[in-house]
């Protein structure tokens, strides 16, 4: 017995290069969506030139920014095996917030910050609800959603809260004031967000514990994390992220609106979700979530453009949330088999 | 010297006692095993040593000082690391990062990959496991492979003493091998652990000293090679055996209702054959995991099995084929071990848990006739003397003893002429023990077939007819009770049957 000892023991049969193949072929599974969705629509369309380009580009980059950037704070939530459904009151309470203040000191660069903050605030009594209330995210940000619109209408007295124009309605216009940008500068500001938000995800310290708390919350409280601080970081990171959607939706209209984006944290969602994030925790990168985003606004925008009503739009994208996700399953299913 | 010295530790959970003075001393660089029945305290004792509980009384001595862990984090602190059956790692993570999980190399937050791999590469290159590569990710490993990188991960936090409980019930032959292999390098470098085995062949193949629990007491510990595998086996036994017991009235008729022949489901149940005869109790033994659930539960469908041929009542059908309507369909019933997850509603009344099986004789065109479900749950919880304020209480306002026989009267209502048990008496208290006893003897006595699988010896000597025995997934032959003794029963469930010269290599790989 003692003379096995030095020996090496038999080694695991691992085949590393082949499953390393297939998981950079599912990771491409978003990017073949988005090919698949704009080559449809170029050959379906009459004028396959003006759906491919540059100014419809453009407009769809416009359109997305919003959703994108719920969806870069939506992945971090749902990696750590969360979900936030309060982003569309958020959104709201963000855009009045950001009015009023705008319209009160009138500088741009504070109200931006109230924007961003308010949404921060919302995200960390989210956080302080899931962790010291033990209610579960579901039920804690379902209640927000409620709590957020009812103080967005309060907070603008039931109406739309007009601003005059400052940079910050330049934010989110389709075409940018300086021609040298091409796309407005919230779509800049989320391209660099989001490129952020995946080096963080992948190479922060705090980026690898939000998957582990996703992946295994007793695991990594065994090993020491606390959990509980984590959790309201993250959803204060979501928060602000919606914030600042908050402020792109106010700049896009030029005016606080409390009544503005209802139902945006199922785009958002989906978004997510379209992108190989899994709702169970551990699973989503950045950039999938982004092509998600881009695939909805180019269904939205090839419907429109087909003269499609809207009533399509929304059966297209409910089928396809349902059909990305059943892929990527069968996909794992085939993974681990 | 000890590295680790616990005298007169008791634990009292409420009224019963888990722990009742266990003394354990451990050396530096040995594997000590901790050996005992299901039931004899291992686990609350290991939940102690990892800071999960607080002993009520006992001291504990630590590498010279006084070993008080406020929690599971404490403990790891200072160097005593529990390995749980169910294994603690992030699937969607990469080995070297489940091993460093919380004690990450970084510079200024952003997570220092070279220092990783080098660092988990080094762990595991230490315990001669390279094959195990620290980018990986834990979800594309086997099973054997995680538990390695569990024990890397304590390593990693310097643990000196490492607590393993049952590490080898959910792995093949040669992982155990390979497993082996590596605690015998744990031990090379100092590092202890204690070891919590129900198999005897293996705590003598990887342990140095033993200490046998019996009811929650430390009642013998020596060197492996003093002892023989009759006298610990003696130590484990040896509990009085209490009258609960009702008469044997019947005489088993010959009639055969239930065949079953090559029963599998693998991996864990491997072969079972045996003949179930109308108006007899059968018990089948053996151990936690040893798939004796397994067998119930493919019998009834629940559980898909991989081979084997059952007959009912003179019809064949293919194992695999097996479905839990077709089996009630066929007169079968099955009472489940866990009661809470799949034995009862746990949110409806004790009348709708009592009728759910068989509706039919209290419904018309699909409508049931709630006064008649009433009358005929109240006539089930008086004949069972199950305490509740009416058949409408809620099934989660009763005891565990009380949800038992509601679970048990819905299965009598149900009225099946073979009966599948599965711990029916686990966990409730005496009382009701003794009366499930009596329900189970009065249906053998009024001709039905009963099939029972249970943890608890004396159970199974005082109630049952004839009894076999499961060890790592093989039944053993089945004899009458009179033929087995509680220590020929311990053997066989620990170490295979005592006739079978090599127990385990006879085993499909």
């Amino acid at each position: 017995m003692s003379t096995q000892a030095s020996g090496a023991p038999p080694a695991p049969a691992i085949a590393s290069k082949g499953s390393a193949l297939r998981r950079s072929l599912s990771a491409l599974g978003p990017f073949l969506g988005l090919a698949l969705v704009i080559a449809v629509f170029a050959i379906l369309s009459d004028d396959p030139a003006r759906f491919l380009s540059l100014a419809n580009l453009r407009t769809v980059c416009a359109q997305t920014v919003i959703v994108a950037l719920g969806a870069i704070g939506m992945t971090i939530i749902i990696v750590s095996g969360g979900i936030d459904l309060s982003v569309g009151s958020v959104v709201a309470l963000a855009s009045v917030v950001t009015a009023t203040v705008l319209r009160a000191h009138g500088s741009p660069w504070l109200a931006l910050f109230a924007g961003v903050a308010v949404g921060g605030l919302v995200g960390f009594a989210n956080g302080l609800a899931i962790t010291t209330l033990r209610v579960v995210p579901f039920i804690a940000t379902l209640g927000m959603l409620g709590v957020a619109r009812g103080i967005a209408k309060w907070v603008a007295d039931q109406q739309t809260v007009n601003v005059s124009p400052t940079w910050l309605n330049e934010l989110a216009v389709t075409i940018p004031g300086r021609s040298w940008m091409f796309v407005a500068p919230g779509v800049w500001i989320a391209i660099l967000l989001a490129l952020m938000a995946a080096l963080v995800l992948r190479n922060s310290v705090f980026g690898r514990r939000v998957f582990a708390l996703g992946s295994n919350e007793a695991a990594a409280l065994a090993c020491g994390i606390h959990t509980d601080r984590l959790k309201i970081c993250v959803y204060s990171i979501g928060g602000a992220l919606f914030g600042l959607a908050g402020v792109m939706q106010m700049s896009r209209l030029r005016q606080g609106d409390p009544t503005v984006a209802i139902g945006v944290e199922l785009d958002v969602i989906a978004a997510v979700v379209i992108g190989g994030g899994s709702l169970s925790g551990g699973e989503g990168s950045i950039l999938g979530s982004m092509i998600g985003a881009l695939i909805m606004a180019f269904l939205r925008n090839g419907c429109q453009l087909m003269g499609w009503p809207n009533y399509i739009q929304e059966i297209m994208i409910g089928a396809i949330i349902v059909v990305a996700v059943a892929l990527d399953r069968f996909r794992a299913a085939r993974l681990t088999a | 010297m000890s590295i680790l010295q616990l005298s007169g530790i008791t634990k009292r959970f409420g009224p019963t006692v888990a722990l009742n003075g266990v003394d354990l001393e451990v050396f530096p660089g040995e594997v000590h095993a901790l050996v005992g029945e299901n039931g004899a305290g291992k686990s609350t004792l290991m939940n102690i040593l990892s800071g999960a509980l607080k002993p009520d009384a006992g001291t504990m001595k630590f590498r010279e000082n006084a070993y008080r862990p406020s929690h599971p984090l404490d403990a790891g602190r200072q160097g005593i690391v529990h390995i749980h059956q169910e294994l603690s790692l992030c699937p969607h993570l990469s080995v070297a990062e489940n091993i460093l999980l919380g004690i990450e190399p970084q510079r200024r937050g952003w997570v220092d990959r070279a220092a990783m791999r080098r660092k988990a590469a080094g762990t595991l290159e230490t315990f001669h496991h390279p094959a195990i590569r620290p980018e990986r990710r834990v979800a594309e490993l086997p099973l054997a492979a995680r538990q390695i990188v569990e024990i890397c991960r304590a390593l990693a936090r310097s643990a000196s003493l490492i607590l393993m409980d049952e590490p080898t019930s959910s792995l093949q032959r040669a992982d155990v091998e390979s497993l082996f292999l590596f605690i015998r390098k744990l031990r090379e470098s100092g590092i202890s652990v204690i070891y919590i085995s129900h198999f005897l062949e293996e705590v003598r193949q990887i342990a140095d000293r033993f200490t046998v629990l019996r009811d929650g007491a430390s009642v013998a510990h020596g060197k492996l090679n003093d002892a023989t595998d009759e006298e610990i086996i003696t130590a484990m036994v040896g509990r009085p055996v209490d009258r609960l017991f009702p008469q044997r009235r019947s005489k088993p008729a010959s009639e055969c209702v239930l065949q079953v022949r090559g029963l599998a489901s693998l991996p864990v149940l491997r072969d079972a054959s045996f003949e179930l005869h109308r108006g007899e109790v059968l018990g089948i033994g053996g151990l936690i995991g040893s798939g004796r659930t397994e067998m119930i539960r493919s019998l009834f469908g629940v559980l898909p099995a991989s081979s084997g041929e059952v007959t009912v009542r003179g019809r064949s059908v293919a194992a695999t084929r097996l479905t839990p309507q077709r089996c009630i369909g066929n007169g079968i019933g099955y009472l489940s071990e866990d009661r809470r997850a799949e034995g009862l509603a746990l949110n409806l009344s004790i009348a709708d848990n009592t009728t759910l099986t068989r509706l039919g004789p209290l419904s018309r065109w699909g409508w049931i006739n709630l006064a008649r479900q009433a009358e005929r749950a109240a006539a089930w919880i008086a004949k069972l003397n199950i305490k509740a304020r009416g058949a409408a209480t809620k099934a989660a306002q009763l005891s565990g003893g009380n949800q038992q026989k509601v679970a048990i009267a819905r299965l009598l209502h149900q009225d099946a002429e073979i009966y599948l048990l599965d711990e029916p008496a686990r966990g409730v208290d005496v009382g009701s023990k003794a009366q499930i006893y009596e329900v189970i003897r009065n249906l053998a006595d009024a001709g039905k077939a009963v099939l029972m699988v249970s943890s608890d010896l004396p159970e199974l000597f005082g109630i049952c007819d004839r009894l076999a025995v499961m060890h790592r997934g093989t039944l053993s032959p089945v004899r009458p009770v009179s033929e087995w003794t509680p220590r020929s029963a311990l053997q066989a469930a620990v170490a295979g049957e005592s006739l079978d010269p090599q127990p385990r290599s006879g085993l499909p790989a």
